[in-house]
């Protein structure tokens, strides 16, 4: 009797996983995909400078670089440059 | 055994254990026996559920044996493979998925309104010829279609078609696959405005369901994205209240005059659609899209499941003859025009669009591929399957079928009521009533038609950016240029393509939508066997598929063309010339890619 207990709630587990990764990993890769075009206005408004875009507030902004090498990192990697474009940043 | 009366002993229990193989004979002798017993009047089990059932273990074979052969002997596929979801891993476009989520996905992508679209207006030739080519077409057109995009863009780090024509071919093929895919989304767009619109005016109980879904599923996407709110809720919620606007469509459908300003409501409902298509595809996905997706696919598997239950309960006669030989006058040709009419349901090349687009950059493992792509296929052959059904067999008698398809136009026009008829018959079986059942159906295909119409419309302004870059048109990459083009486009084909009869020109389109679809399948088809071919495998599982739909394609495109300088229809000839003339462009290089490949292949080993 427990044995199938178990089972059942091995096969609930299942349906739950499921239905999430049909149903709701969808809405969550929209909302990244979302949260990902944002984040990328965000860091075009910081670095502009090294684009060649005068921005005044550069000298502020520069000190956020270290924090966002990473995310840096993804973004080239996500755009199809095996390597870093930027001079600026020597992320790999 | 014959002669014996029908007992109840003998009324076969679903043997449909089909693991071991005597069952299977088992099978096959019930359904001889329920002819012989319907023949003499004593029947236990319709035909068309016979019929079913037995394409149903043929999927199942098909499924068993040919897709392995083809996973083991022709893609040999590699467990240890690293596919494009691990190697690009980054959790949002690219991210290993679990097969069976990956098949729904691809599925839900996949099934629309047009593989019920096509089968119900091929059910005029009779339902034989439409039952053998979707059950063949999907266990050797659409199963290695479906599986061999999926395989070659794994294989080629997860690219597109498109830009793994550009490898295979040469930039110039890329052109010609951004020209046909145009074409496609264009007649995509017409025929589905026009297909909505012909339900609102014949099913007014639909209307009313369908626009109080979009407030609902922008409200969904409101609260989700913007608020916060957890997913489970609100996307249930949205689920129980669209069945509750079905009731209340039901019980309040909306009457509209049948012409307005001296066009008919179906041609305003053409622009309104249109209208609507243009502004959707400028909406961003999480408002309206996604959560509009997440309520379809639920009714996709609802309604797949009610109706094979409704037919297996209802158990209903074929009313529809296996094969018309007393066609209406002006209807084409069985042969070839049965080939692109039922173009969704037993190959299309739209399936390869989505299969190399999103679901190879999800794929977990390269044996996967065999699951998503070849059932994914077969989901399609279901639906078409239960659409033909729906169609021959749902009607109450012989004279309904006629009504429907008394006539080409008529069955052109109004193929989707008779399945929607006819499935509200099947679906009355199971005890609710036709008018809700209808309703049902009725939303269920608006709504594909509709998502459909909003991602074609999206798709068209990338696509004319896309033409913009290839041959340097500066405004077509305009954002709002491409959207302002699309609609347009659409509105001229649906209005002008036939003059006497406005906004119902889209259906006059459905056979050049068929053939676009089978281009872009021909496309596939052919990297496919320059692919097998170049890497020394069993090309001819592709090249034979291929000969046939661009041959059926050619011919068919031929037969319209001349149907329509008949006919004075000067828009369509223009239309037809060019998908015939791109229809030519893509044989021709195709011929040149074998040829280069020859000779390379002659250069690197010298006859002994």
């Amino acid at each position: 009797m427990e044995l199938t207990a178990e089972k059942m709630k091995h096969l609930w587990e299942q349906i739950r996983e499921f239905y999430d990764g049909m149903y709701f990993a969808p809405y969550r890769r929209t909302m990244l995909k979302e949260i990902q075009n944002e984040e990328d206005v965000f860091k075009l408004l910081a670095f502009s400078e090294m684009l060649g875009i005068p921005n005044p507030v550069s000298y502020y902004t520069l000190e956020m670089m270290p924090l966002m090498l990473e995310e840096f990192h993804e973004w080239h990697q996500r755009m199809g440059m095996e390597k870093s474009p930027l001079d600026g940043f020597r992320c790999c | 055994m014959k002669n014996s009366p029908p007992s109840p002993l003998r009324t076969p229990s679903f043997p449909l254990t089909i693991r071991n193989k005597p069952s299977l004979i088992k099978l096959l002798a019930y359904f001889y026996h329920s002819d012989c017993n319907r023949l003499q009047g004593g029947m236990a089990v319709s035909t068309p559920v016979w019929l079913t059932l037995g394409a149903l273990g043929l999927f199942y074979l098909g499924y068993r044996f040919y897709s392995k052969f083809l996973a083991e002997k022709v893609f040999r596929l590699d467990p240890d493979f690293q596919t494009p979801a691990h190697q690009f891993r980054d959790g949002v476009d690219y991210l290993p998925t679990n097969k069976f989520v990956l098949w729904g996905h691809h599925f839900s992508s996949v099934a629309g309104a047009a593989p019920i679209v096509g089968p119900a207006i091929a059910v005029i030739w009779g339902w034989g010829p439409a039952l053998l080519w979707v059950v063949l077409g999907t266990l050797f057109f659409a199963g290695i279609h479906d599986f061999g995009t999926l395989w070659a863009s794994v294989r080629n780090k997860g690219k597109s078609v498109g830009v793994i024509t550009n490898r295979v071919i040469g930039s110039r093929a890329k052109g010609l696959f951004l020209l046909i895919i145009f074409f496609l989304l264009l007649l995509v767009n017409a025929v589905f405005a026009v297909v909505i619109a012909n339900l609102f005016t014949q099913f007014p109980a639909s209307v009313l369901p369908y626009w109080l879904q979009i407030p609902l599923a922008m409200t969904i996407g409101y609260l989700v994205y913007k608020r916060g709110f957890p997913l489970f809720w609100p996307s249930i919620v949205g689920l129980l209240l669209l069945f509750a606007f079905i009731f209340l469509g039901a019980s309040a459908p909306v009457n509209l005059p049948e012409t307005i300003a001296g066009m008919p409501m179906t041609g305003w409902w053409v622009i309104v659609m249109l209208l609507y298509g243009a502004i959707a595809s400028r909406l961003p996905v999480w408002l309206l899209l996604q959560p509009r997706d997440y309520i379809n696919s639920h009714m996709l598997f609802l309604g797949l499941g009610v109706l094979y239950l409704g037919l297996f309960i209802t158990q209903p006669e074929f009313n529809a003859p296996f094969l018309n030989d007393q066609v209406p006058e002006g209807t084409p040709p069985l042969v070839p025009l049965l080939f692109v009419t039922i173009a969704c349901g037993a190959i299309s090349g739209f399936h390869g669009l989505v299969s190399s687009g999103t679901s190879s950059k999800q794929l977990d493992k390269e044996t996967d591929a065999r699951f998503v792509g070849y059932f994914g296929a077969m989901g399609e052959g279901l639906l078409a399957l239960i659409a033909i059904m729906a169609t021959a067999a749902g009607f109450a008698g012989i004279n309904q079928w006629q009504e429907h398809y008394g006539a080409w136009e008529t069955a052109s026009s109004g193929g989707t009521a008779a399945f929607v008829t006819g499935a509200g018959q099947l679906i009355s079986g199971l005890g609710i009533s036709s008018a809700i059942g209808t309703t049902f159906i009725s939303i269920m295909i608006v709504a594909f038609a509709a998502t459909t119409l909003d991602t074609s419309m999206r798709l068209q302004r990338f696509i004319l950016s896309e033409i913009g870059e290839q041959y340097h048109l500066a405004p077509l990459k305009n954002r709002n240029t491409g959207t302002v083009v699309a609609f347009l486009s659409c509105v001229v084909l649906a209005f002008l393509a036939d003059p006497s009869n406005p906004g119902q020109g889209g259906m006059v389109l459905w056979p050049l939508f068929g053939t676009t679809n089978q281009l872009t399948a021909g496309l596939s088809l052919i990297i496919l066997t320059l692919l097998l071919w170049k890497w020394g495998r069993q090309y001819l599982v592709a090249l034979v598929p291929l000969i046939f739909v661009v041959g059926m394609t050619a011919w068919s495109m031929v037969i319209s063309i001349m149907d329509y300088i008949e006919q004075g229809k000067t828009l369509l000839v223009v239309v037809g010339v060019m998908i015939l003339a791109l229809n030519g462009w893509l044989v021709l290089e195709g011929l040149l890619a074998a040829n280069r490949q020859r000779s390379k292949t002659l250069g690197q080993n010298p006859p002994a």
